[in-house]
């Protein structure tokens, strides 16, 4: 006769996604558009990725500590790597290297452990931090590298690449090296705006090709569309992320900018052009996509996708922020206990109000 | 029936690996050999236990009634073997908890000696009452694992005129493939029986619905439907829980079962391809429930196969007969991987429920290696039922269990859908079942109380009516008393 004396009820096979698979999934997915970024700005862009993510790590494993529990295994879910990875994504490839620390820290420890650690938290971390960080250091988080691959003789070397991740860029106007640095897209445009310019003016030597695979200044990670749109499409074919929220947040994008941009295309930019540049892509199929931060059902990613492309048209076009995307997914974020306690799936044999159905007339 | 283009949308649900090979490709297995013992619980079925009809001592024949069913919804117990009865007692229960029920033991002859019992040529000359109670005589139960007494559903469905009567073929548990085997070899007994519950419950007609990954099941129940019209016999997706009956009556009907009914309620009933395949041995043989096939498979099982083995086998010897390995068997389920229990260990009896014995190494089992919710929502698009378990499991950690029975505990019908896809391996469905017994247990409670407080009232107000009585009285004797002294007072002053 066999013993066996742990009994238990409920599935005893499972789907062989555990929570390190599904992190690790998305990092994977995330691959293409980080080595592009990577090569695009140089050793200065590498630095900073890996002081990001190193020190995301290392917050996570201290604030475990503090919590009195082994940090390995909690570590091996890939959460904290993938947390500082994205932030690193967001931000501008030439950062001094202080702030992907202040970033990681505010995103592991402000964004994610004081609510109690994953899962728990109401706001995406990687957005929380890089939105302080953009509101706390502006002239450090909006100096945008120009393009300078790895191994071209331009590019700043690794000495050089050296001194500009850890002693900084001077941003006292000095020695400022204008030949590496200049607006995004969407900024440039803004300030073009102020001065009463037009778009066909402002335009005259936008590349939407070079922009769609990637090659203009932005974020780390952020400027290839095609590549993060791949990588987020695999996610979808994976079945990690929903089509839900990305596919709600660049319609609601498109047809708000198709709208205006036909009533008045001098001054509000083409649909193109919105889903074509800064974070939209990241954004859509990797930050709005956290789990932990937005809604349970369908129904409700929808309205949460909805809600985010709305913000992102609004802050972008008439706020003061034009990659306003990071406001955008917080605010919704905020909004999301809100969703999932309106937006529930109907029970079986239930009416939406969760009284019984009523016997069918034969 | 809906056209093609109107299939339902089937809500939520898992598609697992089906390790159905093991055992689909071979034939039911018949030369069990006969145990030298047999444990037949009195309590097989939902409703209440069989009471027993024979002493210690007594020697029993094959198919012979050993206990009664008891009430409305009961079903009797019939002798597996011919033998002599060792004992009435108590013994371990297939149950996770293996506690002890009352069982009665056999001491098999090995003649294996059937009673004499003759069935029916004719059994469409039967009036439907007969035949409900002659399958309620042959203890059939539903076999799919729901236990319901198959008598009581076939007169529900005469009450409540039943328009379509569904077979369930999906056997949409992985690694279980009785069914499946039962389908291809036994299709004209298994339609003959679905002729009979027609006829018992005076419907019209039935759709036998089996998953398309059993495509020689399909072919061969068609075939055997073929001289009846009134049987259709179609495939329905591989999708786990296909089975689960108000899934099916979605798909098959369109119709949905209002929560707090029963399915014959909407004009359906829907019975098991075993119990068909049972009914039909019951009225053409006469023969009662006493074996039925088990799926025995799982990685540690030398030879999975599909066997025919008596009721009341402990499954230790099934393990002997079909090649454990012991060392390698992690776990042993009985039922589906999905929704079967853990058995803490092989010295309990097979009964009618069982419809496969799974003994599965570690590596076949899921992690219980349990982190943090993650709040993917996967469990909440899976759930078939509409539930949402991660917020259902957050109430119950916090022991707040009325909250859980608000969004919907008590609908939950126990699938392992959640459990299965959970990346945190969180133990949704351990979580429900014991919040689901501690609010019974404590509205039991409440209701004993509010009992208690009942028969207090009613005593009170009894002592209350007594002495308003004796109050009564009481005044209407002093009235009295006064009435006569006035009487005597006048009388004294006429005089
Ligand atoms: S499947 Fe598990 S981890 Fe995902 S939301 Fe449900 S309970 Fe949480
Ligand atoms: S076990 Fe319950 S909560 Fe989980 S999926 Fe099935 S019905 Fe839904």
């Amino acid at each position: 006769m066999m013993i066996h004396s742990k009994p238990s009820s409920g599935a005893h096979v499972g789907a062989n996604k555990s929570v390190s698979r599904i992190m690790w999934e998305v990092m994977l997915a995330l691959s293409p558009a980080t080595v592009f970024g990577l090569w695009c700005f140089g050793w200065p862009a590498l630095f900073l990725f890996i002081i990001t993510v190193a020190s995301a790590v290392l917050f996570e494993a201290f604030c475990i500590r503090l919590k009195g529990r082994a940090a390995k295994p909690v570590l091996m879910d890939g959460s904290a790597v993938l947390t500082g990875w994205l932030l690193a994504m967001t931000l501008p490839p030439w950062a001094p290297w202080w702030i992907g620390v202040v970033g990681s820290g505010l995103a592991i420890i402000l964004g994610k452990q004081v609510y109690g650690g994953l899962g728990q938290n109401l706001f995406n971390p990687a957005m929380l931090a890089r939105v302080a960080l953009l509101i706390s250091f502006p002239i450090e988080m909006t100096t945008w590298a120009n393009v300078s691959p790895l191994f071209f003789s331009a590019s700043p070397g690794f000495a050089e690449s050296w001194h500009i991740t850890f002693s900084g860029l001077d941003f006292s106007g000095l020695d400022k090296p204008d030949a590496y640095t200049g607006a995004t897209t969407l900024g440039y445009i803004k300030t073009e705006f102020s001065q009463n310019h037009v778009l066909t003016d402002i335009l005259n030597d936008y590349s939407s090709v070079l922009n769609f695979i990637g090659w203009t200044r932005g974020s780390l990670g952020e400027t290839s569309t095609l590549l993060l749109a791949l990588g987020g499409v695999w996610l979808i074919r994976q079945k990690i992320i929903q089509w839900q929220i990305p596919v709600a947040l660049l319609l609601t994008v498109t047809i708000l900018a198709s709208v205006f941009h036909l009533l008045d295309s001098e001054h509000y930019v083409s649909p193109f052009l919105h889903l074509n540049s800064g974070a939209m892509m990241c954004v859509a199929f990797f930050i709005a996509t956290d789990y932990v931060t937005s809604p349970n059902t369908a129904t409700g990613q929808l309205v949460f996708g909805a809600g985010c492309g709305l913000l992102i048209f609004v802050i972008r076009t008439w706020g003061a922020y034009p990659e306003g995307a990071g406001f955008a997914v917080l605010l919704m974020n905020s909004a999301t206990p809100l969703i999932d306690h309106y937006i529930r799936p109907r029970i079986y044999g239930r009416d939406r109000k969760g009284k019984p159905l009523e016997i069918p007339k034969l | 029936m809906l056209g093609f283009f109107s299939k339902p949308r089937i809500r939520g649900g898992v598609h697992a690996e089906e390790h159905k090979m093991l055992t689909a490709s071979q034939a039911i297995v018949n030369n069990f050999p006969l145990p030298k013992k047999l444990y037949i619980p009195l309590q097989q079925h939902v409703g209440k236990p069989a009471e027993p009809l024979i002493r210690v001592g007594d020697e029993v024949l094959k198919g012979q009634l050993l206990a009664y069913s008891q009430g409305m919804i009961s079903a009797p117990v019939h002798a597996p073997s011919s033998g002599i009865i060792l004992d009435v007692n108590d013994y371990p229960a297939p149950h996770p908890s293996a506690l002890p029920i009352r069982m009665i033991v056999l001491e098999t002859d090995g003649k294996d000696e059937w009673i004499n019992a003759p069935g029916i040529d004719d059994p469409f000359r039967l009036s439907p009452e007969d035949i409900s109670l002659r399958v309620g005589a042959a203890g059939i139960v539903g076999l799919g694992g729901a236990t319901f007494p198959t008598a009581v559903k076939l007169n529900m469905g005469r009450e409540n005129r039943i328009d379509t009567l569904i077979i369930n073929g999906a056997e949409c548990e992985p690694y279980l493939s009785c069914d499946d085997r039962q389908m291809q070899e036994r299709s004209e007994q298994i339609i003959d029986g679905v002729r009979l519950m027609l006829h018992g419950m005076e419907a019209d007609h039935a759709v036998v619905a089996i998953e398309d990954n059993k495509p020689q099941a399909y072919l061969a129940m068609q075939a055997a439907a073929k001289p009846y019209p009134q049987i259709k016999v179609i495939q329905i997706p591989t999708r786990y829980p296909m089975g689960w009956d108000r899934q099916l009556i979605r798909y098959v009907t369109g119709r949905e079962v209002p929560v707090g009914c029963r399915s014959s309620e909407v004009g359906v009933t829907i019975h098991n391809v075993g119990t068909a395949y049972a009914t039909h041995k019951a009225i053409r043989q006469g023969r009662p429930l006493v074996s039925r096939v088990i799926t025995v498979s799982g990685g540690a099982v030398g030879r999975p196969m599909n066997v025919e083995v008596p009721l009341g086998t402990l499954i230790s010897e099934l393990f002997d007969f079909c090649q454990v390995n012991a060392e390698q068997t992690a776990r042993i389920v009985m039922g589906g991987p999905m929704m079967g229990d853990s058995l803490p260990h092989t010295g309990v009896p097979t009964v009618k429920a069982t419809s496969g014995i799974l003994a599965l190494t570690a590596a076949e089992l899921k992690s219980t290696d349990e982190q943090p919710c993650i709040r993917c929502a996967s469990c909440v698009s899976v759930c078939p039922a509409g539930l949402r378990p991660l917020d259902m499991a957050n109430n119950i950690r916090v022991n707040q269990l009325d909250a859980a029975v608000d969004i919907g505990l008590k609908d939950c019908i126990s699938c392992g859908c959640c459990s299965y896809i959970c990346p945190s391996n969180i133990p949704l469905v351990q979580y429900f079942k014991y919040a689901s017994g501690e609010v019974a247990a404590r509205q039991q409670a409440q209701h004993k109380s509010e009992q208690t407080k009942r028969l207090m009232d009613a005593r009170n107000a009894r002592l209350e009516r007594i002495a308003q009585q004796q109050r009564e009285e009481e005044q209407a004797r002093i009235a009295a008393k006064l009435e006569r002294e006035r009487l005597k007072a006048e009388q004294e002053a006429t005089v």
